[in-house]
């Protein structure tokens, strides 16, 4: 066991230059960062988007500085719709979470010094960041971006320009950044998959692992299993765009007056197949992560262990599964087989059974406990609420016949902001405020935090419970204004309560920038463990050293959430503590 | 904010354990100053990983196809080119089967010190990988000859699709063949090099087995 | 511990009027849908309701029992209660879950099987439905009770063929092509839908019903309206930027004004 013989895993900073050390660095937690700031980035430009939109839904003769012609053009506002959709779903959504959070924190929760695979580590980050850059590009491209959604069915995108504005190059800068983005996600799952095998500390067995790292495993297979069959469908959308194919353009279309010759008999479902595919598993990608986060900051802020930490860890995966055999509830009305649509509903429903599990074990781990309001655990609280929430309106969605009169609606808008749009950000904001200090060393402000978490709380009320109720009432989305059917004007005040409430949430936003700015130059030093946590990460320097534990790893001995064990001296008691180490008072318990 | 500082020194000392371990119980390699880097069975996990994802990118291409065949346009054409189309792709299977039998020859030459033998048996492989691809190539002239291109018909897209995306992960495998035993392996010991490329190699055979079964039943007349 | 009083109070009043304002709107049936006007959307409606207690219950339970929590065990500066959990709780709760779920999910099948996977009457009107960026076209037989073949070619709406019909099929002299919907009360109505160039969506929230018209299939769509009215068809599927213009109109009207409209189709 001497220290000359083994090869030692050389950290990147004992070299070189600042663009070994923080750009194409290998070190997990550089590459974390990075993916944050992009997804900060990338958040920022859907925030924007959004407003846009919602700006034109309440005021649509509204007069545009910087539009020809002053108006928002539908085309225009279809535009900002689909970008919003594609940055926030695939460039915040999938990747803050599991990309910053978890690069940064699965290695040093699980005791290794790094990933499995550092140099692939930061290949996928910067594909990653090319894919967004091709992403922002459909924006200037002649046509500008494109207007079929992030769903982009086909004929509507198989086709090129003549299907609309946007559909020429727009599209194509959409299917190539998005396909690039394929690619580094299974970079990217790899990395972390193979690493929690492999990489584990001695004594960290599957059953003392955090459940964040649960929820990164897991979310990671996910990726791996449904990215490949999005690029297979986006390769066959560019044949069809580009090389004449028809897997998904039927024959004889007449678009504009003009018939699309040479075309066989291909079948726009079969993109929907294959998208949602992947775009089920998907969603769920976006929102495990969080689900893990929320398990473990509820734990650590009630001073109890996780309520039926085997059962949160088995509905992981059960989710994880069930996940891929939903994907026809998004195309009941598509045209699909009717008996099809009974069985992914009877699916569907079933993945509300482990979900309402999960919910109920939160409940659980609060019952009982001290709990401290501290930021994080204020937006791991509303984690739970937003997804019960949320979670509950996907219970009327899983019916096909109610979905006959719900789907494509502001019902369905409703559902997925509550659960994508609040819950999974709660959980990224709450990770970070919760890991702020760890990763930079110092602590955020705790009244701003609270006062971002209140504004954010009741704005995102105000602006997605609105949309339940216009989506009942037949408002339709995707629809640039209410000029069409008459009935539609019932709704323009309710478009103006969201719009203000949305106004007001995205400036409430700026508290959150600013606290973490100013934090990040000036906040108060933070300690190693300023949250009494157990798990590894609190085992070590605030930030971490480049290997994670300057050396000297940790051993596990115990499971990851051991609060207020009976008999302890503190009220928490730390995975790496050896039982020897323990100071155990026999008649008092926790200071 | 209080600290057990005894506790927190005692068990940061006790980390220097060095262990193995495996998918239970957890447990990298450490060496004596606690400085541990990635195993070499982390590559070959990586590389199952991996393969997973690859094989789901192809299992979308064939699962397309064949929901394509059962869609209502009921236009699904079967491949229609002449017996010498199968026969060339009869013979490829052969090729591409051969050479997971002569990569597997080649290891057990290199596992009993035979150098030379696996030198030898190592670049038949990739021989017979180039083969593989030359032949996929002269597939295609056979097609376009039949008048059947990327656009002509459902099926003759599905089947330039496959094989094109095949014929790429085929032609890395052929690098990473090479560079794993010829090339300066630093990460790790040769021996999971040629373990991870190997594993590849089969797999992009066992791919190909599948795609071309369906080749066969499904898109033939 | 003392700091922990604010927040966890605030939390469940926040919660509780949270609760209290939607299950109020959601009780009044705060910006319902004009009431139905098949057998089949009342059944939906019911099965609406239906869905909402239920979910209704369970909302108003999880967001009361988070508040509560929160509030109740705020740090007082005691120890926590150690468990890991009640295995008995959690198989129950489970087991309650499943059932209520997926007792949902049956009782909504009888509707989706009424609606697409019953067949229409026999005795049906027949109306072909075409859909294109960003019109409707509804074709009837007319008296032959046959339709004309449609060749793609043939498609030329400046010149008065939208849907290509070919003159020279006699089945198709006598079809006729309308802008609306037009259709008698208490019969039933069956629809093939289809469209020409991108995914569209016929959608009447009246008839709790909407189906996507996709390029390359022909989709049916029955039902049976038991009301005179003039009622909304929308297009809900994205189909490019007059999306949100897209809209025709189902007129359902009496026999006798339904015979009117046929016979003033034809004379044109």
């Amino acid at each position: 066991m001497s220290a000359a013989s083994q090869p030692v895993h050389t950290p990147a900073a004992a070299s070189s230059g600042f663009f070994r050390r923080y750009v194409f660095s290998t070190d997990h937690k550089i590459i974390g960062l990075q993916y944050y700031f992009l997804a900060l980035l990338a958040v920022t430009t859907g925030i924007v988007l959004s407003l846009m939109m919602r700006i034109h839904l309440a005021w649509p003769q509204a007069h545009w500085p910087f539009v020809s012609g002053g108006i928002l053009r539908p085309e225009q506002y279809l535009a900002l719709m689909t970008m919003h959709g594609t940055i926030m779903v695939f460039f915040v959504l999938t990747t803050a979470p599991l990309g910053a959070f978890g690069n940064y924190f699965l290695p040093i929760q699980i005791g290794a010094p790094d990933m499995a695979f550092p140099r692939l580590n930061m290949l996928s980050f910067w594909f990653t960041f090319a894919a967004f850059v091709c992403m922002l590009a459909a924006f200037v491209v002649p046509g500008g971006a494109p207007i079929s959604g992030w769903t982009a069915y086909p004929p509507l995108s198989g086709l090129g320009n003549v299907t609309g504005p946007g559909e020429g190059m727009g599209q194509t800068m959409w299917i190539v950044s998005i396909g690039i983005f394929c690619i580094a996600s299974l970079f990217a799952s790899i990395n972390f998959i193979t690493t929690t095998i492999e990489m584990r500390a001695p004594g960290m067995n599957l059953m003392r692992m955090p459940l964040t790292v649960w929820a990164w495993f897991v979310t990671a297979v996910m990726s791996l299993l449904s990215f490949g069959v999005l690029l297979a469908a986006l390769i066959m959308l560019v044949l069809d765009r580009s090389g004449g194919t028809s897997f998904f353009i039927p024959a004889s279309l007449v678009v504009n007056g003009e018939l699309q010759a040479g075309r066989s008999g291909g079948w726009p479902l079969l993109w929907e197949h294959l998208f949602w595919f992947f775009g089920h598993p998907e969603v769920y990608i976006a929102i495990l992560p969080g689900m893990g986060v929320t398990s473990h900051i509820l734990s650590n802020f009630s001073r109890k262990p996780v309520f039926g930490y085997r059962a949160m860890a088995a509905t992981l995966c059960a989710i994880g599964f069930l996940g891929f055999l939903l994907w026809g509830h998004h195309m009941f009305v598509s045209g699909m087989n009717p008996y099809s649509s009974l069985a992914f509903s009877a699916l569907t429903l079933s993945i509300g059974v482990p979900s309402a599990v999960k919910t109920f074990n939160w409940l659980g781990t609060l019952w009982g406990g001290q709990i401290r309001f501290d930021t994080p655990m204020l937006f791991s609280i509303g984690f739970v609420s937003f997804f019960v929430t949320g979670g509950l309106s996907g219970i009327f969605l899983a019916q096909p016949a109610l979905d006959n009169m719900l789907h494509a609606t502001y019902y369905v808008v409703a559902h997925f902001h509550l659960v994508m749009g609040v819950a999974a950000i709660f959980g990224i904001f709450s990770a970070t405020y919760y890991w702020f200090p760890k990763m930079f060393g110092r602590m955020m402000d705790e009244k701003l935090g609270k006062l971002h978490f209140w504004l954010t709380f009741i704005g995102a009320y105000c602006i997605f419970m609105p949309m339940h109720f216009m989506g009942i009432y037949g408002g339709i989305r995707r629809y640039s204004d209410w000029s069409g059917a008459t009935y539609l004007a019932a709704l323009r005040p309710m478009h103006e309560f969201m719009t203000v409430a949305a106004l007001a949430t995205a400036a409430a936003q700026l508290i959150f920038f600013y606290n973490f700015f100013r934090s990040l130059a000036s906040g108060a030093k933070a300690a190693d463990n300023p949250w009494r946590g157990t798990t590894l990460e609190w085992a070590t320097a605030s930030p971490p050293p480049i290997d994670n534990f300057a050396g000297a790893y940790p051993r596990v001995y115990r499971g990851p959430y051991e609060y207020s064990v009976p008999g302890a001296a503190e009220d928490f008691t730390p995975q790496h503590l050896p039982p020897e180490a323990m100071l155990v008072n026999e008649g008092a318990r926790n200071a | 904010m209080h600290e057990s500082a005894l506790a927190d020194r005692a068990g940061l000392a006790a980390g220097n354990i060095g262990s193995g371990g495996g998918l239970i119980d957890g447990g990298g390699r450490r060496g004596g100053s606690g400085a541990a880097k990635t195993p070499d069975r982390a590559y070959v996990t990586g590389m199952t990983i991996a393969l997973s994802g690859i094989a789901m990118f192809f299992v979308a291409i064939v699962s397309a196809a064949v929901v394509r065949r059962g869609a209502p346009s009921g236009d699904w054409q079967p491949i229609r080119a002449g017996s010498e189309l199968w026969q060339i792709l009869s013979l490829n299977t052969a090729v591409l089967l051969a050479s997971s039998f002569t990569l597997a020859h080649a290891r057990s030459r290199g596992r009993s010190g035979d150098e030379n033998g696996f030198r030898r048996w190592w670049v038949v492989t990739t021989v017979l990988g180039v083969l593989f691809l030359a032949g996929q190539l002269l597939a295609w002239r056979l097609l376009e000859a039949a008048g059947l291109y990327l656009a002509t018909n459902p099926s003759s897209s599905f089947f330039y699709l496959a094989t094109a995306a095949h014929g790429v992960h085929l032609a890395a495998g052929i690098i990473a063949l090479l560079l794993a035993a010829f090339r300066p392996v630093r990460r790790m010991a040769r021996i999971t090099a040629m373990e991870v490329a190997s594993r590849y190699w089969h797999a992009m055979d066992a791919i190909w087995i599948f795609l071309f079964l369906f080749l066969i039943f499904g898109g033939r007349a | 511990m003392r700091g922990s009083l604010a927040p966890g109070l605030l939390l469940f009043l926040a919660l509780t009027i949270f609760v209290g304002i939607t299950v109020y709107l959601f009780a009044i049936h705060y910006f319902s849908p004009p009431p139905p006007i098949t057998m089949v959307g009342v059944q939906i409606d019911h099965q609406y309701d239906l869905t909402l207690y239920a979910t209704g219950a369970a909302f108003v339970l999880a967001q009361l029992g988070l508040g509560w929590a929160v509030f109740r065990y705020r740090d007082r500066g005691k120890p926590a209660r150690f468990t890991r959990g009640n295995t008995a709780i959690e198989i129950t709760w489970m087991v309650m879950t499943a059932a209520v779920f997926l007792g949902l999910g049956a009782l909504a099948a009888k509707s989706w099987a009424e609606t697409r996977i019953a067949k229409a009457s026999a005795s049906a009107i027949r109306v072909d439905v075409t859909e294109q960026q960003f019109v409707y076209y509804f074709r009837y037989p007319g008296p032959d009770g046959k339709f004309g073949r449609i060749d793609p070619d043939l498609i030329s709406a400046p010149t008065g063929n939208p849907l290509g019909i070919d003159p020279n099929d006699p089945a198709g002299r006598d079809d006729i092509v309308a802008s609306t919907l037009t259709v008698p009360v208490n019969h039933p109505i069956e629809l093939t839908i289809t469209s020409q160039d991108v995914i569209h969506n016929f959608f009447v929230r009246e008839l709790r019903l909407q189906q996507d018209a996709v390029p390359g299939m022909e989709v049916p769509l029955h039902f049976t309206p038991d009301h005179i009215g003039r009622y909304y068809i929308m297009c809900t599927q994205l189909c490019g930027m007059g999306h949100n213009q897209m809209h025709s109109f189902l007129d359902v009207v009496s026999d006798a004004d339904y015979q009117k409209f046929l016979a003033r189709a034809e004379a044109r």
